[in-house]
């Protein structure tokens, strides 16, 4: 038998403009440009990366895997090998309650469905509801990911300002007010409530209510992005938007993805039957079902292995990263910098005085070895260029020490460079922006105010008293 | 029948665009019948070369390291021939500086300018001297690093407010930075292509964005974003301007003494004046990229462009 002939040379490496000619108009909003190479050499392994949102797997314990696996391979073989139901296993749904109820949340598992990721729920709900031109609500800054995936089916997305009790609901309650009267109101409002990505802030008690009551009074869909409700590293649990609202106007997204793995890809949807019924049908299209098998080790971890401990567990590790970040910010920032000290998730967001671009910082970071993801990428509307999103679940303490103290130095330099040039002892105000504000905002006694004080001063404070 | 290593990727912020300049040679090359071996441009790069023993390296890196003369310096070193520009051709046209100061020399145009490192603001209190230059060339001005080859880190700064800014920007690609008078006008690229008879220009390659843009001011970035700027090839210009153009081009390259190829930036402005603004040692070679399109013009399509650059390394003189 003669050999197979050679696959064509490197396809995957083929450029893509040699099809750039049969592109839908839809992708044509999806440009790659100049900072997202910039972004791509900050997988270089010699660079302590701030950029990315990953959950520490390494944590996860192999021979329980192992014992899972083999479980699979003993009971549930043809089974996790076939086919499944779009909406998801029976058993999968069993977890995705328990998970739910671990926020004090009841749910229907009809009203449930499985996906591939949560990233999936945002490409579904978006399909099953925007046609092109369409209106979403978001926070600003908001999770690049689900701006994308709004952008990918053309929606005019209007972001909304946020403080250290999260998105301005008053802002909002405006907002829509406007775009009623111009004829655009919004198919739904996107947030992500609790340690919002990439704010770090988390919408307080008062104003969860108030969004249920406006998204009721005006019969508008608001789709709650949950990722990392169960990540909290302080203060009490505040009741989801799904919880206060019973479901009715308010779709939830969750995922496994944090509490467990991204990589099995699985999260969840609950949105209203009728509503449940169509993105059914957008996922049938879009992949039949969800992996089998990662439905069946996700069930039998959940039967056999105490989920809520590994939680726990990862909820003690990214405090404790969260507060070695909190304090080398506290050390190596210049006074100008502010950022938020999210009480749960995965980032910080910080912002520096409006003359650095963090774009072009990153590229003297990365001379240094050190990324983080620029501010830009959040916003639509070319605000964010001063700030930076922090991740500081996927490097050890001593990285996250080490990589703050090297973008400190090199904002400190951008900083006197820029008092240099001035004329000035580099003493510019902070600049004044959504997050920022938040941050500095912090003292009042609002409920959930207190889950985001900035603590740039007071954490100086008592550096100073120790040394 | 060569053995080619294809060395593209590198550590430079045009990593992204190497890689697939340097599939794209790496296809041609294979269709042309050598045999490739391609080569990621990391720590393992001397050693790789040595354990490979190629006849020829085909350097397809642009930015820091690729198109500085820095791979180009271990190429001579390992006595392996290489396409494309020399050291001394490398190390001029990756500096603007350095470029521009060279073609001033020769009686060249190129937009009037000033440059300084960090350290004339830091201790020799340039800062001072900002509003005489402010004044000397009028806004808006251009403020770009002196050695980055992509759009990165250009500003425009409308006022004297915005200069601080963008000089911070630009200082965080290199350490050396110019603030350049803008040129309104018309974006131009000529692409210069080596041959038996020497080194000739190709035909006009102008860059046009497409809608949306907000100001008066060619968005640099719109250069790098699939589907927002359109290339015309050849150029519709004045009469006598494409000869111009060429004809700067063809200056330019012959001074910068550089060798096998090469792109020239030029801008158009209202009186119909060219100004050279940059040269390009090794320009992109994605199907796309303006070197190709303007061969293609030529009649010379992308097999046969890389096959002249390849046999141009066996002729260095």
């Amino acid at each position: 038998m003669s050999p197979p002939p050679d696959p064509p040379a490197r396809s995957t490496r083929r450029d893509l403009e040699r099809y750039a000619g049969l592109f839908s108009a839809r992708t044509r909003v999806m440009t790659s440009s100049a900072t997202r190479d910039l972004m791509a050499m900050s997988d270089r392994p010699e660079v302590i990366s701030f950029a990315g949102g990953l959950p520490d797997t390494s944590s996860f314990p192999p021979e329980t895997f192992a014992s899972m696996t083999a479980r699979i391979a003993d009971e549930s073989c043809a089974r996790a090998l076939q086919y499944g139901p779009t909406e998801g296993l029976a058993e999968t749904k069993g977890c995705i309650v328990d998970v739910m109820a671990a926020e004090r949340m009841t749910v229907d598992p009809d009203d449930v469905l499985v996906t591939t990721g949560g990233q999936q729920v945002l490409d579904l709900v978006t399909k099953t509801l925007i046609d092109p031109g369409d209106t979403i609500v978001a926070e600003g800054p908001s999770y690049p990911g689900a701006l994308n995936a709004f952008q990918a089916y053309q929606a005019n997305v209007v972001q909304i300002d946020m403080d250290s009790d999260g998105m301005r609901v008053d802002l909002l309650e405006e907002t829509l007010d406007r775009l009623g009267r111009d004829g655009k109101p919004p198919k739904f409002v996107y947030t992500v409530p609790s340690f919002q990505n990439p704010g770090g802030v988390t919408m307080s008690l008062p104003r969860r209510r108030r969004l249920v009551e406006v998204a009721r009074e005006r019969e508008l869909l608001v789709l709650e992005d949950n990722p990392y409700g169960l990540l909290r590293y302080e203060g009490d649990r505040l009741p989801t938007l799904y919880s206060l609202d019973g479901g009715v106007y308010v779709m939830y997204l969750g995922t496994f993805s944090k509490i467990f793995s991204p990589g099995l890809r699985l999260g969840w949807v609950v949105a209203p039957p009728p509503v449940l019924e169509r993105i059914n049908l957008g996922k049938q299209q879009a992949d039949l079902c969800t992996s089998t098998l990662s439905q069946i080790l996700v069930h039998a971890y959940f039967e056999h292995h105490d989920w809520r401990e590994y939680v726990g567990a990862l909820t003690e590790l990214y405090r404790a990263r969260r507060d070695t970040m909190l304090d080398a910010l506290a050390e190596h920032f210049p006074p100008q910098a502010e950022w938020t000290r999210p009480g749960g998730g995965l980032f910080i967001w910080a912002t520096l005085p409006d003359f650095i671009d963090t774009s072009d910082l990153l590229a003297a970071a990365l001379r240094v070895d050190v990324a983080f993801v620029p501010g830009e990428g959040a916003f639509l509307d070319g605000r964010g260029r001063s700030s930076m999103r922090l991740n500081f679940s996927g490097a050890d303490e001593d990285q996250i020490r080490e990589g703050i103290r090297r973008i400190g130095e090199v904002i400190k330099e951008q900083v006197a460079l820029y008092g240099t040039l001035t004329g000035e002892a580099a003493q510019a105000p902070p600049r004044h922006d959504a997050v920022a504000d938040a941050a500095t905002a912090g003292e009042s006694q609002d409920e959930g105010a207190r889950v985001v004080e900035l603590p740039r001063r007071a954490e100086r404070e008592r550096r100073a008293r120790r040394s | 029948v060569s053995r080619v290593a294809v060395l593209a990727g590198g550590s430079s912020f045009e990593r992204q665009v190497s890689l697939r300049s340097g599939a794209r040679v790496e296809d041609a090359l294979e269709r042309l019948g050598h045999d490739v071996i391609a080569i990621d441009a990391g720590r393992d790069l001397i050693r790789r070369l040595r354990e490979e023993r190629p006849d020829v390296a085909f350097v397809a890196m642009h930015g820091r390291d690729g198109e500085d003369g820095t791979v180009q310096e271990l190429l001579e070193i390992l006595g392996l021939p290489y396409t494309g520009s020399g050291v001394p051709a490398c190390v001029r046209a990756m500096d603007k500086v350095l470029t521009k100061h060279l073609l001033i020399e020769h009686g060249v145009p190129t937009p009037e300018f000033f440059a300084f490192n960090q350290t004339a603001f830091r201790e020799l209190g340039a800062a001072d001297a900002l509003p005489a230059i402010e004044q000397r060339l009028a806004f808006p001005i251009v403020v770009k690093p002196s050695s980055q080859g992509s759009a990165l880190g250009i500003k425009f700064a409308r006022t004297a407010a915005d200069v601080p800014g963008a000089l911070v920007a630009a200082f965080s690609y290199d350490a050396k930075v110019l603030l350049e008078r803008f040129v309104d006008g018309r974006d131009l690229a000529v692409s210069v292509l080596d041959g038996p008879d020497g080194p000739v220009a190709l035909p006009v390659v102008e860059a046009v964005p497409t809608g949306g843009q907000e100001g008066d001011f060619y968005d640099f970035q719109a250069r790098y974003e699939i589907g927002r700027t359109d290339f015309i090839c050849p150029a519709e210009l004045p009469d006598g301007a494409t000869q111009r153009a060429q004809e700067l081009a063809l200056r330019t390259y012959e001074l910068l003494g550089c060798y096998g190829f090469a792109r020239v930036d030029l801008m158009l402005d209202g009186a119909g004046d060219l100004h050279v603004l940059e040269a390009n040692p090794i320009p992109g070679l994605t199907e796309t990229s303006l070197l190709p399109q303007s061969a293609e013009e030529a009649g010379i399509g992308f097999d046969q462009l890389v096959s002249r650059i390849l046999d141009s390394a066996f002729s260095r003189p």
